[in-house]
């Protein structure tokens, strides 16, 4: 993707007065957020407070009600897309539960997806060779076992298997802005360490990375320039890389006290 | 009843004209089965939905048709009309059948080892009735219902394979059943008879497929019989027109130690019935009976197994799966029997369907009869829709919705075509997947 084609502008994803409805109940109440090309957002917050909502609302999951606010990337609406054309425009969610896909291999899976998106940026679709180069050469980077490859969609693979898997697909798709919905759960400091460095060796100036977690740990390996605390559907406090050792030590208790002040 | 009624007369005057014409006419063995399977007949009638085997699975559009017996002779096909059952490295022993009646031009039965026969039911009763009469028609009961009666009164063909103690075939034996157009409404009454002697192997493809879009009736019969340790791995691929009908019954009788596998694939015909039955007779006799079906529009599928373990430590596992769109409907009915000295045995029975319209239809049905009382026997039986969360994750890849129901389609039913040991029917199984869920290539799948 050439850099230039956004022109000067590095505000790439932009949330505003986000309302979003699930099964009649409020759960994001005017979320504003706005992400640069070449940041790592962290958004924390208790269980409930609409995380992981926020993520796959971004990501296009049907289910949801969006009943106020737009969200852009690029300066386009993304709401309004289906999520396979905000694949195409470069959105990315590592999924807390990848899905197991028995009977459809994991190269064939990549593939298809690759070239689809390929395909809507009028680029040419990769043969199966070419295609097997890049994924032998992304999974190294991520420090999958390449024999993951060659079996059916994370199925039977372990815990800490699919989220590096998820990371894979990652690296293989180069999206433009990446959302991990808690990559950490389920996960021991091993796995942790490898599926964190696998993400840090896709940082880059024209990508953006929204790190949603409920824990800091993450962050320690992650590192954000920015944390946003999440609570009731709305952010209710932003800061540096500090704020999470805050939450850390302190809870997300504080934070409900200081939003209600 | 009073529906299917008037068809008696048809096939009794059916059967009065030509009886004295069909294969081993004057041995008087079988004259008699043949007449007490037609009288058989005249008091049963076809089946209806009041039988309980028959519940869901009304024949009446097979009733009214007053269909006449297969053709002395059909030629001027070439061996490119066989289309799918060319299969790409097969190199099968293969017996071809036109419309009920072997076909020398079509077939290429190449060499069998020694010990090892494969013949025209037609020509092996001319030549060797005496090998037949022991074995023909005693495992498949010809009382069971209406098909069964017409087809062991009208049978005109079909393969007679018999294998001697010890003898192991490398390549598979291919039996082609192919039907055409042809001026009148036909049905062809096939009858496989399959001896396999102690310690025996083969692989044995029943294949049926049509030219053009032929109304008409295959109504099969296969009796396969599996000495102590013997083997056969048995597929059934039913490819018919689906304005075809095609009624057909494996009926296996297993000794000592042998080991049955029946992989089934049912896709096309109007309506399709499927009786699959394995009597397992002595201690350790083993089958896997895997199928799967496919249906859309109006079409009708009815698989109905049925495993007796008679003895002890027998096995049987069954793994059937379909997919439905369309209108159309689909029936299974798993009947495991474990019979008194049957102890140790273990069964396991596993029906999963997948529903991609609203308007397809599923019954499914359990039924174990367990009389012994150290057994483990068990059962699943699943009706769904593809799960929309692993939808949501191909297409937040990229993936068309289209495509990703397809990818995950071809997933839920590739798992039966794993079993299949033979190569070249699972590539042309996948194929068939591939064309019949659009927008999935085949290639980058396996």
């Amino acid at each position: 993707m050439a850099p230039d084609k956004f022109g000067d502008d590095p505000e790439m994803l932009t949330i505003k007065d986000l309302r979003v409805n699930v099964e009649g109940k409020e759960i994001l109440k005017g979320l504003d957020l706005e992400v640069n090309a070449g940041e790592v957002h962290a958004i924390m917050g208790p269980n409930g407070s609409g995380k992981s909502t926020l993520a796959h609302v971004v990501a296009g999951r049907p289910g949801y009600e969006v009943v106020g606010g737009d969200v852009t990337l690029d300066g386009k609406e993304l709401l309004d897309k289906e999520p396979e054309k905000r694949a195409c425009d470069g959105v990315f969610l590592a999924f807390q539960y990848p899905v197991e896909v028995p009977g459809v291999n994991n190269t064939y899976f990549l593939k298809t997806a690759l070239n689809a998106i390929r395909k809507s940026r009028g680029e040419d679709e990769l043969d199966a060779m070419d295609f097997m180069q890049l994924a032998r050469d992304k999974a190294k980077l991520v420090n999958m076992d390449a024999g993951l490859l060659k079996r059916s969609v994370n199925e039977g693979f372990s815990g800490g298997e699919k989220k590096r898997n998820e990371i894979f697909q990652m690296a293989v798709l180069e999206p433009r802005l990446a959302i991990l919905d808690e990559t950490d759960s389920g996960l021991d400091i091993d796995a942790l360490r490898i599926v964190s460095e696998g993400v840090n060796a896709l940082r880059r100036e024209d990508r953006a990375i929204i790190v949603v977690t409920h824990y800091q740990r993450l962050l320690d390996y992650i590192v954000p320039d920015f944390v946003h605390v999440l609570s009731d559907g709305r952010i209710v406090k932003s800061g540096g890389r500090g704020l999470a050792l805050e939450l850390e030590e302190q809870g997300y208790g504080w934070i409900d006290e200081a939003a209600n002040a | 009843m009073s529906a299917v009624m008037p068809m008696e007369n048809h096939y009794a005057d059916s059967f009065a004209s030509i009886r004295g014409n069909l294969p081993g006419a004057g041995l008087p063995w079988l004259d008699d089965l043949r007449a007490a399977a037609m009288d058989r007949y005249a008091t049963i009638g076809l089946p209806t939905t009041r039988q309980e085997e028959w519940k869901y699975t009304n024949v009446r559009a097979i009733a009214k048709h007053a269909f006449q017996p297969s053709p002395v002779s059909c030629t001027g096909l070439m061996e490119d009309d066989l289309g799918d059952a060319l299969m790409e490295d097969l190199q099968a022993h293969r017996f071809t059948f036109l419309n009920g009646r072997y076909s020398p031009q079509l077939s290429r039965p190449g060499k069998l080892p020694k010990g090892a026969g494969v013949y025209s039911m037609s020509a092996a009763l001319a030549e060797m009735p005496e090998a037949l009469e022991s074995l023909l028609a005693r495992q498949a009961d010809y009382r069971a219902n209406g098909f069964a009666s017409l087809n062991l009164a009208f049978f005109t063909d079909g393969a007679f394979i018999r294998l001697d103690e010890g003898v192991r075939l490398e390549r598979p034996i291919q039996l082609v059943f192919l039907t055409t157009a042809h001026g009148e409404t036909l049905s062809h009454n096939l009858r496989n008879l399959v001896a396999a002697g102690i310690g025996s192997r083969a692989t044995i493809i029943e294949h049926y497929l049509s030219i053009g879009d032929p109304v008409y009736l295959n109504n099969a019969v296969t009796e396969a019989v599996l000495s102590a340790n013997a083997g056969i791995e048995h597929y059934k691929l039913q490819q018919e027109s689906t304005k075809g009908f095609h009624v057909a019954t494996l009926q296996a009788h297993q000794e000592r130690d042998s080991e049955l596998t029946s992989h089934s694939v049912s896709l096309g015909a109007n309506l399709a019935r499927h009786d699959i039955n394995s009597v397992l007779d002595a201690e350790g006799a083993e089958c896997s009976l895997n199928g799967l079906y496919i249906t859309g529009g109006r079409q009708h599928v009815d698989y109905h197994t049925r495993v007796d373990h008679k003895k002890p430590e027998g096995v049987s596992k069954e793994y059937y799966k379909g997919v439905l769109s369309g209108k159309s409907r689909a029936v299974f009915n798993g009947k495991v029997h474990v019979h008194q000295d049957a102890q140790k045995t273990d069964a396991e029975q596993s029906n999963r369907n997948l529903l991609l319209s609203r308007d397809a239809e599923v019954d499914t049905k359990p039924e174990l009869e367990i009389y012994a009382d150290d057994v483990k026997c068990s059962h699943g039986a699943t009706i769904g829709q593809l799960d929309e969360n692993s939808v949501f994750y191909l297409r937040s890849r990229g993936i068309p919705q289209h495509i990703a129901r397809g990818m995950l389609t071809y997933g839920f039913a590739h798992d039966v075509v794993e079993r299949m040991g033979l190569e070249p029917v699972r590539r042309l199984i996948e194929g068939i997947l591939v064309s019949k869920l659009p927008h999935v290539e085949a290639s980058g799948i396996e």
